[in-house]
């Protein structure tokens, strides 16, 4: 047996490459074989346009309209920067206080769980009566959906920090406000660099939603709007785009990672 | 440097029971002595190196370090635990050097001037010392067991602290790394004319290191006798074997032992296997 099916074996890089492609083909080839099936069924084959009229009709648009498609990408991806971005420069200090001091933890904990659990979406009518109908609710919208679940998580990694640690620093004659910075929100980064890069992906899923308040551009808005003239083709290319999008920004994400936090590398131990 | 421990108890107040973790205990350190805290699991051995270190409270009692009550961790004690306490997003160079970014602004006494700069020093030339410069750009995953502790060491003794408190620090290592940190921290204290205070269960580590060794006693943990060790300041593994030195053995594993009941049902099992046979 080949060590690959080993608890946790590494594997090498040409395999991981392999099995990528593998999944992708196999999902692409079922989609086409779904597809060419549905051709001459009226009803399936408005849900399951074949590839090639994806293709045709992305390649039209790209080329006869891609100010709509710049623009849509453009009001998307600031929204969920504006929401997510605020979202994390308030939540990593209080985040890191609530780890560090369990009363600040007692203070902030109770509201950041009770809130986590109000679905977003029903928090709309609320936002649109405070904030009207500009950026600023979707924006907060976006907001409130990722800023909760970041500040505990951001207050778990700083918890995750060993007491031995602490223990050592104190002893070499660091403040608390230096073991603060210096000792656990170092040992943290990391994690708390991997908790934006998964709430990073929640603002996605909330921009979708925070478009439905009164907007006419968007990657999320638009994919209504061809909904709602079953324009099957073009949402395929808008949830491409989102996709692509989302990828290419978790891969930036693990390559800051990956540079930025060589020390965290525990496959080696 | 004059270290005063005296009438130092602790107890642990849970809420299912009260531990008596230590009893009073009495007793002057001396520069550059090397005293070793020996006895069984549990007798409160840490619990008095956290004390003396500021970073645990007694519940009575002081420890006064050259006039000055010790109420917290402060540079001046510094401390070397079991394992796993180098930074490990720090290389072995900015671990050795740690100390050098902090203000130390709460520390009593007199800080030496230019104090950032000695650290480095000092740790440079330690470093050196104990055979890690060419790692000094390593992270601390990639120093096996020992050169982690090398590390932790010098990382304390950069800070030139009065009094370095050692809990079993070499507790996780083989018995030949364990050999060769015992040279290592012995000649160390030498040369650096350092003051130590450590905590071991290995009686011939107590030996070989220590000028005293303080036994201990469980339950209640306490001190229940101080031993002279008669060697000189410089020693040599050989003599380990020397019949002096089997000699101190022998008396100290009878200390340990006097009050000993084993935890388990020793007698039950032997009659089992007198039974079964
Ligand atoms: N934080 C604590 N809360 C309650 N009890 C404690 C605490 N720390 C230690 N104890 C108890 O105090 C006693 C002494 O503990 P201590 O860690 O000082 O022993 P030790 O001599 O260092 O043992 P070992 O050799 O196993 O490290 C033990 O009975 C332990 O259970
Ligand atoms: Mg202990």
């Amino acid at each position: 047996m080949k060590p690959y099916f080993l608890l946790r074996a590494p594997i090498p890089r040409v395999l991981v490459w392999t099995m990528g492609i593998l999944s992708l083909v196999l999902s692409v080839s079922w989609y086409i074989w779904k597809s060419e099936n549905a051709v001459g069924n009226p009803q399936q084959e408005t849900f399951f346009p074949t590839a090639r009229i994806i293709l045709q009709t992305s390649w039209q648009m790209i080329t006869e309209d891609h100010a709509t498609i710049l623009s849509d990408i453009y009001h998307s991806t600031y929204r969920v920067f504006a929401g997510f971005l605020l979202a994390a420069f308030i939540a990593v200090p209080i985040g890191v206080l609530m780890g560090a001091f369990n009363i600040a933890a007692a203070f902030f904990q109770p509201w950041a769980e009770f809130i986590r659990y109000i679905p977003v979406p029903a928090l709309i009518p609320l936002f649109i009566a405070i904030f009207g109908v500009g950026e600023e609710p979707k924006i907060y919208l976006i907001f409130v959906g990722t800023f909760f679940p970041l500040l505990l998580m951001v207050a778990d990694e700083i918890r995750r920090v060993g007491y031995d640690l602490i223990k050592v620093a104190h002893t070499l004659g660091a403040s608390q406000l230096e073991i603060m910075t210096k000792v656990l929100l170092r040992s943290a980064l990391p994690g708390i660099f991997d908790a934006l890069r998964i709430c990073h992906g929640w603002a996605w899923t909330y921009l979708v939603v925070a478009e439905l308040i009164a907007t006419n551009e968007g990657l999320g808005i638009r994919i209504m709007k061809f909904a709602r003239f079953i324009q099957m083709p073009k949402i395929m290319m808008y949830l491409v785009i989102l996709g692509l999008l989302g990828l290419t920004l978790d891969m930036l994400f693990r390559a800051f990672n990956r540079y930025a936090f060589r020390w965290a590398d525990t496959s080696k131990k | 440097m004059k270290l005063d421990i005296r009438d130092v108890s602790k107890r642990f107040v849970t809420d299912e029971r009260i531990i008596q973790a230590l009893m009073s205990s009495n007793f002057t350190v001396d520069h550059n002595d090397f005293i070793v805290f020996l006895g069984p699991s549990g007798c409160g051995k840490s619990t008095l190196l956290n004390i003396i270190s500021g970073l645990e409270d007694a519940s009575s009692g002081q420890v006064i370090l050259d006039g000055d009550p010790i109420t917290g961790p402060s540079p001046e004690i510094g401390m070397v635990f079991q394992q796993y306490t180098l930074f490990p997003w720090l290389t072995v160079r900015q671990n050795a050097m740690f100390a050098a970014q902090l203000s130390c602004n709460g520390a009593k006494g007199q800080l030496e001037n230019d104090r950032p700069r000695n650290i480095i020093h000092r740790a440079q030339k330690l470093l050196k010392l104990v055979g890690l410069e060419n790692f000094s750009n390593a992270y601390p995953h990639e120093l096996s067991g020992g050169m982690q502790q090398r590390l932790a060491i010098v990382r304390a003794l950069a800070n030139r602290p009065k009094v370095l408190l050692m809990d079993e620090p070499f507790g996780a290592l083989d018995s030949q790394t364990r050999e060769e940190l015992q040279d290592m921290i012995q000649l160390l204290s030498q040369v650096e004319k350092i003051t130590v205070m450590f905590v071991t269960h290995d009686v011939d580590e107590a030996i070989y290191l220590a000028n005293r060794v303080m036994v201990f006693s469980q339950s209640p943990g306490r001190i229940i006798e101080e031993v002279r060790i008669p060697f000189g300041p410089t020693r040599d593994p050989a003599l380990k074997l020397s019949e002096e030195f089997l000699a101190i053995k022998k008396n100290l594993k009878e200390l340990i032992n006097q009050d000993k009941t084993p935890s388990y049902s020793r007698k039950e099992l032997l009659e089992l296997i007198s039974h079964s046979t």
